[in-house]
């Protein structure tokens, strides 16, 4: 874990590259947070495994978060590993809930960065609902193909889902 | 040969090699194996690409036993999610508990005492042998080493023995609780224990005995499915197959955590990084792990299983009776739970199948905004297409076995 002088070091060189790519950052509980702005967060990530002397290399996770209340609500977050230092940083990317109808969120996949990030980004589009922009196969990964809402945001009720049984199969199918 | 066809009056037509390319077509053939499939270690399907027995592309398909686990977390209060991350990787869960209790000791800045630090070592390791027996013993039975699978299995018994004697249960113990373990070891159990770990690794010797010089099994396993190294990484890969490919990276070395700094392991590395590798170190691992939990057994050492901290840690039953202030406490706790400042953790650990991640998200209230897994088999199966291209069917089953995934964990 860089510690927080060397989390806001981080920050100054990636605003020297790339101004406004770093939104805030945060250091709690002995781990560090760099907030970036969704629309450059393939130039943040690429620095962080690129730079040299920081070399991010390993994406240990990429998952999805809905921060319910909150706005912007959903969080795209990256924790990335520096496996020679043995230090991790996590990457949020705050995304806003569009106001359309039916229109998803979306950011940039780091695929072409992170091969890993393939099933992880799949999955956070899965559960979601979060559309990740030049993914090479952006499908359902857990869920079934024809499935219809996206179940781990907050406020998709727990046990909403009906369940089929023979005595109410006719029902529900 | 031709003279003597002449001598009994054949005509040569009939010996002349008939043309085996006859049928042979250029198309590839699709064929899908699973998701009920002996061979795919759980509910996995595979739709393959073939040109004859060659495998030339692999897309596996997941998802058939999905259960909404980490949907279900967000609706428990904290101690109540221990039971359901248990069953995501049901053959590692010590570990699916020790990812989520640490993650929630780090929320609320919980420590916990050297006794529960050791104990929680010893079943992380007991829990890595047990993990690398089923491996062992399901993947030689895909390799036609039948024999192994009542070997392997006999010992994963007696750790399921220590597991019962300790915790009640033989799987999905609910053993390790935020803030230490639920209770003490037994009487008797060190004793147990330590004569099981000095025995392992005279078994582990056996099964090398039995597969190390098996012509078969070397011929099946050697060269097979190398990815490298690189290529691993990129891949997200971690654990015994990346290890296997000369990468010396042990979660358990490299991060502080429990009793690990304290005992002395190696980390067994391969050189290739084929199945031959993934075998022996897997098989290594495992009597590395013995020499922890014999070592973790030695600096035992009396005193608290559980931290004393009355907020998060249930009183003990003893008092419930005599202190109205522990009843208190134990109402609070059993049925609101307790409540976690806003925050969120990622704690990794070095799984059996490599890292291990939790993430925990808390809001302030009693219940997890959101847990989630990184489970090494889901980011490692994306690997296996590149691991079984361009090899035979056979080879792939193998290569699938070797790379060892539990599909409760990839699915959750």
């Amino acid at each position: 874990m860089p510690d927080a002088p060397g989390l806001e070091l981080i920050r100054g060189e990636i605003e020297r590259d790339h101004p406004g790519a770093v939104l805030a950052t945060s250091f709690d509980r002995g781990q560090a947070a760099l907030i970036a702005d969704p629309e450059q967060i393939l130039e943040v990530l690429r620095w962080l495994r690129e730079e040299p002397g920081h070399r991010y290399r390993f994406l240990s996770s990429l998952h999805g978060v809905d921060y319910l209340p909150a706005d912007p609500r959903f969080a795209v977050h990256y924790e990335l590993l520096n496996r020679d230092r043995v230090e991790r940083v996590r990457v949020k990317a705050m995304l806003a809930d569009p106001a359309a109808e039916d229109a998803l969120p979306a950011i940039d996949s780091c695929v072409e960065l992170f091969p890993t990030a393939n099933f992880q980004e799949r999955e956070v589009y899965d559960f979601f609902g979060i559309v990740f922009r030049g993914h090479p196969d952006l499908t359902r990964i857990l869920l079934p193909d024809d499935y219809v809402g996206w179940p781990q945001r907050r406020d998709f009720p727990v046990g909403g889902e009906p369940v089929t049984f023979t005595y109410n199969e006719r029902r529900y199918g | 040969m031709a003279d003597r066809t002449a001598e009994v009056g054949l005509s040569t037509d009939l010996l002349r090699t008939p043309d085996l390319n006859e049928d042979r077509t250029e198309e590839l053939m699709t064929v899908n194996i699973g998701p009920h499939h002996p061979a795919t270690h759980g509910v996995l399907r595979l739709v393959v690409e073939l040109e004859g027995e060659l495998v030339r592309g692999v897309k596996p398909i997941i998802g058939y036993v999905h259960t909404g686990i980490e949907k279900s977390c967000e609706d428990k209060s904290y101690w109540k999610v221990i039971p359901f991350v248990e069953r995501m990787d049901y053959v590692s869960y010590f570990f699916q508990m020790e990812a989520y209790c640490g993650a929630v000791e780090r929320l609320v800045g919980l420590e916990i005492p050297p006794r529960a630090k050791y104990l929680r070592t010893i079943f992380l390791e007991l829990n890595r042998i047990h993990s690398h027996l089923v491996w062992l013993g399901t993947t030689a039975l895909d390799l036609g080493a039948i024999s192994m699978l009542w070997y392997c299995f006999r010992e994963r018994d007696k750790i399921l023995d220590l597991f019962e004697m300790a915790t009640g249960q033989r799987m999905h113990t609910r053993y390790f609780q935020v803030g230490g373990v639920i209770e003490d070891i037994p009487v008797g159990f060190e004793q147990k224990c330590r004569a099981f770990a000095e025995e392992m690794p005279i078994r582990v010797g056996q099964y090398e005995a039995l597969l190390d010089r098996n012509e078969v099994f070397l011929q099946r396993t050697k060269g097979i499915g190398i990815v490298d190294r690189e290529r691993l990484l990129e891949l997200g890969v971690s654990g015994p197959l990346l290890r296997a490919a000369g990468d010396p990276w042990d979660l358990r070395k490299a991060f502080d955590y429990l009793a690990y700094p304290e005992v002395d392991f190696k980390i067994p590395v391969g050189t290739v990084g084929d199945n031959y590798d993934r075998y022996r170190v897997r098989v290594a691992e495992m009597v590395e792990s013995a020499s922890i939990v014999r070592q973790a057994l030695d600096l035992l050492e009396n005193g608290p299983f559980i931290a004393d901290d009355r907020k998060y840690v249930l009183p003990p039953r003893s008092e419930l009776s005599t202190s109205m202030e522990s009843l208190i406490h134990h109402f609070k706790l059993v049925t609101e739970g307790y409540r976690v400042e806003a925050g969120e953790v990622y704690y990794a650990i070095e799984g059996p199948r490599g890292e291990l991640g939790c993430f925990v998200l808390a809001d302030g209230s009693s219940k997890p905004a959101r847990v989630h897994y990184r489970d090494p088999s889901f980011v490692n199966l994306q690997a296996f297409p590149e691991m079984a291209l361009d090899s035979y069917v056979a080879d792939m089953i193998a290569s699938l076995g070797m790379l060892d995934p539990i599909l409760g964990g990839v699915d959750r």
